[in-house]
């Protein structure tokens, strides 16, 4: 019996799995986008009373910095490989928002596989898993062959 | 802005003891009141750093220092402002003393820290960005520490060997400092050979977290003037700047940053801000600056403060390093003290900690590790969630 995909948290972006968006929220009539969406402020806009629209935010966009976690991060992480390995974090700049967003970097690529300024494209992959469900986040995915300067 | 006196700075030595925090910040206080020939009962204030980590206690921590001095009817609050705490109670401390509501002020803050990585509270709260940041995406804090060095490479060219070289030249700063908590001159090799905790940076290039106290004794210029302190450490400006919009670097604890598409990035960023405050109410400038004690969370950081204060221009802050200018003995010293890399991070204790080292060096009492002819120093921190921190002392 297959396990159940769900969002590890709900609400933060789409299941598509070919083409999955972040879910963020959008000042009316602005050009002011945030991530998540329930939790969005900065704009001084926002002080009025304003409803946010909820929009999907693009899917692409091109690697501003990489790291990793070299040593399992601590609860509410959920560590799911024994031994650890080490997970890539990517912060990647959305082409059309121009805001930066982070993320776990599929796996299989370090920090040597990495460059900043390289295409990223958004995609699914499970967090963790228990009996019955399989926990789905967002996730960075270099496009390879796709140079950042074709951009 | 009308300046507040110093009269008295201590601190509990920084370390991994385990003990009550109350011990740590009971220590300092007794240590600032002594330094300053200020008796507890002149105190009319109490402006304490808020720990998060040691339960209710923490929580209300102006009245459990109050309490453990010795009840008196002083008035009392407690601030919390992540690593910027300590600049948040002095900012109401001054407040309360230039107001009028009272003569001399106790800042204090102390911590006791659980080994490993700072980590949010517990539950499942999907409401709390930091909550979201540690469970969906593994991004810790030294996570962004790494970020922002790899970007720093990126940009600017830096190496790992520069990020090491801060160490290297803040681990000799600390030996001369009894009050840190690691005193061993380290060389380049010794950081190079530590384990990778977030690429690039490594262990030795990122600050651990440590138990500490720190406080001062801070009153009004004329009440200092009256009871025989001529020429005090004065605080001429203190910055507690959030971020102005849009924020366009990605910082803890947040998973994106403002959009700059329909506003644009202001001309100085978040970090610039906090010292551009400072400055500005001191009515002073970077060129100004003796010394500075800045928030080394890790090795490449203190290079980005280089800028960000001012001391030089983007992208020139490793050769501020590399030509000495920012070790004892250059044009202008950054953290002689030895910096968060020889203390390890007591939240609530560290601001104010940086305001104690420059009291000292103003004062001509460092010892080994003095700047000589300091007169003005600045430090810089900053809190996450938007707090900046920055406090300006003259002589």
């Amino acid at each position: 019996m297959p396990k159940t995909r769900v969002p590890a948290v709900e609400g933060m972006f789409t299941m598509d799995p070919d083409n999955p968006h972040l879910i963020g929220g959008k000042v009316p009539g602005r050009d002011s986008w945030f991530f998540p969406r329930h939790l969005a402020g900065g704009d001084p806009a926002v002080s009025g009373d304003v409803e946010l629209e909820t929009v999907e935010l693009g899917n692409r966009g091109r690697l501003w910095s990489y790291t990793t976690s070299n040593y399992p991060p601590p609860p509410p992480f959920v560590v799911t490989t024994d031994p650890y390995v080490p997970i890539t974090v990517v912060a990647v700049e959305l082409h059309d928002e121009k805001m930066v967003v982070l993320g776990q970097c599929v796996a299989g690529f370090g920090p040597d596989d990495l460059h900043v300024g390289e295409e990223m494209q958004l995609t699914l992959d499970t967090l963790y898993e228990d009996d019955d469900h399989e926990y789905v986040v967002w996730k960075w995915r270099p496009v390879t062959g796709c140079a950042a300067e074709d951009q | 802005m009308d300046e507040i006196a110093i009269l008295g700075v201590g601190m509990h030595p920084w370390g991994k003891w385990g003990r009550n925090f109350v011990e740590y910040g009971t220590h300092a206080a007794r240590e600032a009141l002594s330094d300053a020939n200020v008796a507890w009962s002149e105190v009319g204030f109490v402006s304490g750093a808020i720990t998060v980590r040691c339960g209710y206690p923490g929580y209300v921590s102006g009245s459990t220092f109050a309490r453990a001095l010795g009840f008196t009817g002083a008035q009392v609050a407690s601030s919390y402002a992540a690593c910027a705490s300590g600049a948040t109670a002095l900012q109401v401390a001054r407040g309360q003393i230039l107001s009028g509501a009272c003569d001399v002020a106790l800042v204090v803050g102390a911590d006791t820290t659980p080994k490993g990585f700072l980590a949010p509270n517990a539950g499942d709260r999907p409401d709390d960005m930091d909550w979201l940041r540690f469970h969906l995406v593994g991004a810790t804090n030294p996570v962004y520490f790494g970020l922002h060095a790899r970007r720093r490479m990126e940009l600017h060219g830096a190496t790992t060997d520069d990020f090491a070289m801060v160490k290297v030249k803040n681990s000799r700063h600390s030996v001369h400092n009894p009050r840190a908590r690691f005193t061993k001159e380290y060389g380049l090799d010794d950081v190079r050979n530590s384990p990778v905790v977030s690429d690039p940076l490594r262990l030795l290039d990122i600050c651990a977290t440590s138990d500490g106290g720190a406080a001062m004794v801070v009153s009004s210029m004329d009440w200092a003037r009256a009871h025989g302190h001529t020429d005090p450490v004065r605080v001429a400006g203190i910055s507690t700047v959030t971020p102005t919009y849009p924020d366009t670097v990605i910082d803890l604890p947040y998973l994106a940053t403002d959009s700059s598409v329909g506003t644009p990035a202001p001309g100085r960023g978040f970090k610039e801000s906090i010292g551009d405050r400072v400055y500005i109410e001191a009515g002073l400038g970077p060129e100004d600056i003796d010394l500075a004690e800045v928030y080394d969370l890790s090795s490449a950081l203190e290079l980005d403060w280089y800028e960000q204060l001012g001391f030089c221009a983007k992208g020139d802050a490793e050769k501020l390093l590399r030509d000495g200018v920012t070790s004892i003995g250059g044009r202008l010293p950054v953290n002689a003290s030895g910096g968060l890399g020889a203390f390890g991070e007591a939240v609530p204790a560290q601001a104010i900690a940086q305001v104690c080292e420059l009291t000292w060096q103003l004062r001509d009492q460092a010892g080994e590790r003095q700047v000589e002819g300091a007169r003005v120093g600045i430090t810089a921190n900053q809190g996450l969630f938007g707090h900046g921190s920055s406090v300006l002392v003259r002589r």
